[in-house]
């Protein structure tokens, strides 16, 4: 019964999608009052249904109703509470759900926050998100209907892919999702914007925070996924550039220039045109993410849909939406007028150029991924593009890109003095060379990249400092006085600091586990030693494992510095009810210096155990920084400009009319 | 500097930016793909030693040898030519006898491969799509089936 108010509470949210889309647009059109007013209503009951959508597949993931067939064939009575919850999006229809259910909360929003907003472009921004809820749910009660009856009732379920069966992961997609669908409203603002031919700072300040939020979500819903495949897979990687990850890292790229493009329409009018085609572009990576992982096309633990049908249905609504909004733009755009001018030497210059760099480097990615599917298509001939290539063309993008960071922040608006930013930089720049120079010392005749990686990342995390201590004037007044000024700084600004630091902690991160991790295989038996770094693991021996939903083998292996023991782990192999589908547990030693990375393998013919041993130093760095760049973004969102009906666009004068 | 040279510079920049950024791609393209076959095709396109490629089929039943240590071989066949691999490392939790594989490496002189990485993927249905396009190409699979003789 409940299933079946789900999937009519479904076809309700479909008919006031429609209903969300066309009235707003025909009433802003006219200047309607009433039908442009019904916008807000219709956002609002069309939430209200996709949730109650929504809490009716979670009920019947709940209380394992196997009659329902999605239910059936992704979870398992046995399972635990919290994979019977991500159960709920860990497969194709359900997943489409959140996708719908995480829009409609992203429309809510803004229908609910966005009192400032003019009403026209209120009710058109919620046509747009209402257009693409029609066009999503449309795709799921035709094709994707995750409350399907299954007769006869089986008795168990199939079970979710134990992978999958993982706190990292279960809330990895919702965070995800969060970004990608995030990615709408800029997307939706964009397209109503065009609609009414203006684009001006309070555009760009009512785009941002949206923006803002989803790019969070995006940093953390990948470094969650990556988080994951280091843990879970075994592989003792932390980024592989399988297509899947460079589906949500391309939507990144975009967002994060996006972010930095909107400041300068924000702050002086300029750069509107390339502001909104942007915006465009970051979605459109999301619909195409979206459809690459979720068509099957690509092979990869997110193909859940091997239907063909399905793949065509999203590939239409992702030409309609991409298609549709580049025609608008290519006929709209031109009557946006461009607006200030600066010189190349300034913050904007500094942002063009910041652009240019994420937009090349999201070139080269996305050639990556779609060169195999399109060669494959064309001539039939199988390739892999794997980590040379996007080593070759990533990272040579976007290191100059990296070096310029801190200083572009120095760069004043409009018209900047290369030099005088140099000199303000100068304690930033001395730390950093000399940490090259020691790592140059330490690693003798190790790779360059080595000690310019390390240089590059303290440049970024002194860079940053130096800019915050001069804003508060350290060293230059008494500290109560440089206190209270940290206090009174917008937030915006040290919500930039936090996330240039936390990438120059990632990029340490990176440098150090891509060129000093220690690999070891080594066949062990029990009590035996082997090294591995500047540590010794001892595999003690195994013990048989009894979970909840799986049996298996526990590996105790103890972990030695020199003599001293300081820690103890266990490695796991597990075999999963009901299928009997194996998987490996890691055992990780983790530590600020690195973490000892253990694998038990299988059984050698003599009786041992084949163990992979890793020493991957400084590798929490990499998601360390991650937090800290979502903490800068969080900070950012709380600026006072964001909140204290700052948007107002009768208060500036310098809006452009079309025509 | 004038309005126009202003904007000439910035275009310069721009386009000489991305132009690095097409060079680099067409670069790494040329020289990074690794290509996808089955035994049979490595014997029918005379491979060169050491060309490093990705090679797919079955594990063929009965050929998993552990010759001590942490080396392991095997037998990949796609039912027509086999080719025996050698692997040093673990193996994935799904690997089996009769079951698709993904392994990437380089041909040795004598005719083996020597694979630095053996996929997998995470389904129990357990049959990467590459080596499922193929095997159906040389008319070994069946839709539904799975491989068969």
């Amino acid at each position: 019964m409940i299933a079946e108010i789900g999937h009519f509470a479904l076809i309700l949210a479909l008919a006031v999608a429609a209903f969300q889309t066309l009235v707003p647009l025909i009433g802003a059109e006219r200047g309607n009052r009433q039908m442009i007013a019904s916008a807000v209503p219709a956002t609002l009951i069309q939430l209200v249904l996709v949730y109650v959508a929504f809490a009716a597949l979670t009920h019947a993931y709940l209380i394992s109703d196997f009659s329902v067939r999605n239910v059936f064939e992704n979870s398992h009575s046995a399972k635990p509470l919290l994979y019977k919850i991500s159960g709920v999006w860990g497969n194709h229809e359900g997943s489409m759900l959140l996708w719908v259910f995480i829009l409609a909360s992203f429309g809510g929003a803004v229908a609910i926050f966005g009192d400032n907003l003019p009403p026209t472009l209120k009710a058109r921004v919620l046509a747009v998100q209402g257009s693409i809820g029609f066009a999503f749910l449309l795709f799921i009660v035709v094709a994707s209907n995750p409350f399907a009856r299954l007769i006869p009732v089986p008795i168990e379920g199939n079970g979710l892919n134990p992978v999958l069966q993982d706190p990292a992961l279960a809330f990895h997609p919702p965070f995800l999702y969060a970004g990608y669908v995030g990615l709408s409203v800029a997307f939706s603002f964009a397209i109503a914007a065009l609609i009414e031919g203006k684009v001006d700072a309070a555009w760009a300040r009512w785009v941002r925070p949206w923006t803002l939020a989803a790019w969070m979500f995006l940093t953390i819903g990948i470094s969650m996924g990556s988080w994951w495949a280091y843990y879970e897979l075994g592989w003792g990687g932390w980024w592989f550039w399988d297509p899947v990850e460079n589906a949500s890292f391309m939507p990144w790229l975009v967002a994060t220039a996006l972010l930095h493009s909107a400041i300068v329409v924000e702050k002086r009018n300029a750069l509107k045109v390339w502001t909104v085609l942007l915006s465009i572009l970051a979605f459109s990576l999301s619909l195409l993410g979206t459809f690459l992982v979720r068509s099957g096309v690509l092979t990869s633990v997110h193909a859940f849909a091997v239907d063909p049908e399905r793949g065509i249905f999203i590939l239409g609504i992702l030409c309609f939406f991409i298609g549709g909004a580049l025609t608008l733009f290519a006929w709209r755009a031109p009557a946006l007028k461009a607006g200030g001018f600066f010189s190349p030497i300034s913050r904007e210059g500094g942002l063009v150029l910041n652009n240019l760099f994420l937009c090349a480097a999201c070139a080269a990615v996305l050639i990556g991924t779609l060169y195999p599917l399109a060669l494959e298509t064309v001539t039939g001939e199988k390739i892999s593009v794997g980590p040379p290539y996007f080593n070759l063309t990533f990272g040579p993008i976007m290191l100059p890109l990296l070096l310029l960071v801190p200083l572009g922040a120095q760069l004043s608006w409009k018209r900047a003095d290369l030099f005088a930013a140099l000199q303000r930089l100068w304690a930033a720049a001395a730390l950093a060379v000399s940490l090259g120079v020691l790592v140059l010392i330490a690693t003798e005749r190790g790779p360059w990249l080595a000690p310019f990686g390390m240089a590059l990342g303290a440049w970024l995390i002194f860079g940053s400092l130096a800019d915050l201590a001069q804003r508060i004037a350290l060293f230059r007044s008494p500290l109560a006085a440089s206190l209270s000024r940290l206090v009174g700084l917008p937030r915006s600004s040290l919500g930039m600091t936090c996330a240039h630091a936390g990438l120059g902690l990632m990029i340490i991160g990176i440098i150090a586990i891509t060129l000093w991790k220690v690999e070891h295989i080594v066949a062990m038996k029990p009590g035996e030693r082997a090294d591995v770094g500047d540590y010794t693991v001892q595999f003690v021996g195994e013990t048989p494992l009894t979970g909840e939903n799986y049996t298996g083998r526990a590996g105790q292996f103890r972990i030695f510095r020199g003599e001293t023991e300081i820690a103890s782990v266990v490695s796991e192999k597990r075999e999963f009810k009901p299928m009997g589908t194996p998987t490996t547990e890691v055992g990780l030693h983790q530590a600020l210096a690195g973490d000892v990375y253990v694998v038990m393998g299988d059984k050698t013919a003599d009786g041992a155990r084949v163990v992979r041993l890793y020493f991957n130093p400084l590798v929490s760095l990499i998601w360390l920084g991650a937090l800290i760049m979502f903490f800068g973004g969080a900070l950012s969102l709380t600026d006072r400009r964001y909140r204290v009906g700052a948007p107002k666009r009768k208060l500036t004068p310098a809006g452009v009319p079309a025509e | 500097m004038t309005r126009k040279q202003k904007r000439l510079s910035v275009i310069v920049g721009g386009l000489a930016i991305l132009g690095l950024a097409a060079g680099l791609v067409l670069y790494a393209l040329r020289d990074t793909i690794v290509f996808f076959y089955t035994p049979s095709e490595i014997s029918e396109k005379n491979v060169l030693p050491g060309t490093r490629l990705r090679l797919g089929g079955l594990v063929e039943e009965g050929s998993i040898s552990r010759t001590g240590g942490t080396t392991v071989s095997f037998v990949v066949t796609d039912t027509i030519k086999t080719l025996n691999v050698s692997y040093t490392g673990q193996l994935p939790d799904l690997f089996r006898e009769g079951q698709g594989v993904v392994a990437e490496g380089v041909l040795d002189a004598s005719g083996g491969f020597i694979a630095d990485t053996v996929l997998a993927k995470h389904d129990e249905n357990y049959m990467p799509k590459d080596v499922a396009d193929k095997l159906k190409e040389k008319g070994v699979w069946q839709e539904g089936k799975g491989a068969g003789p």
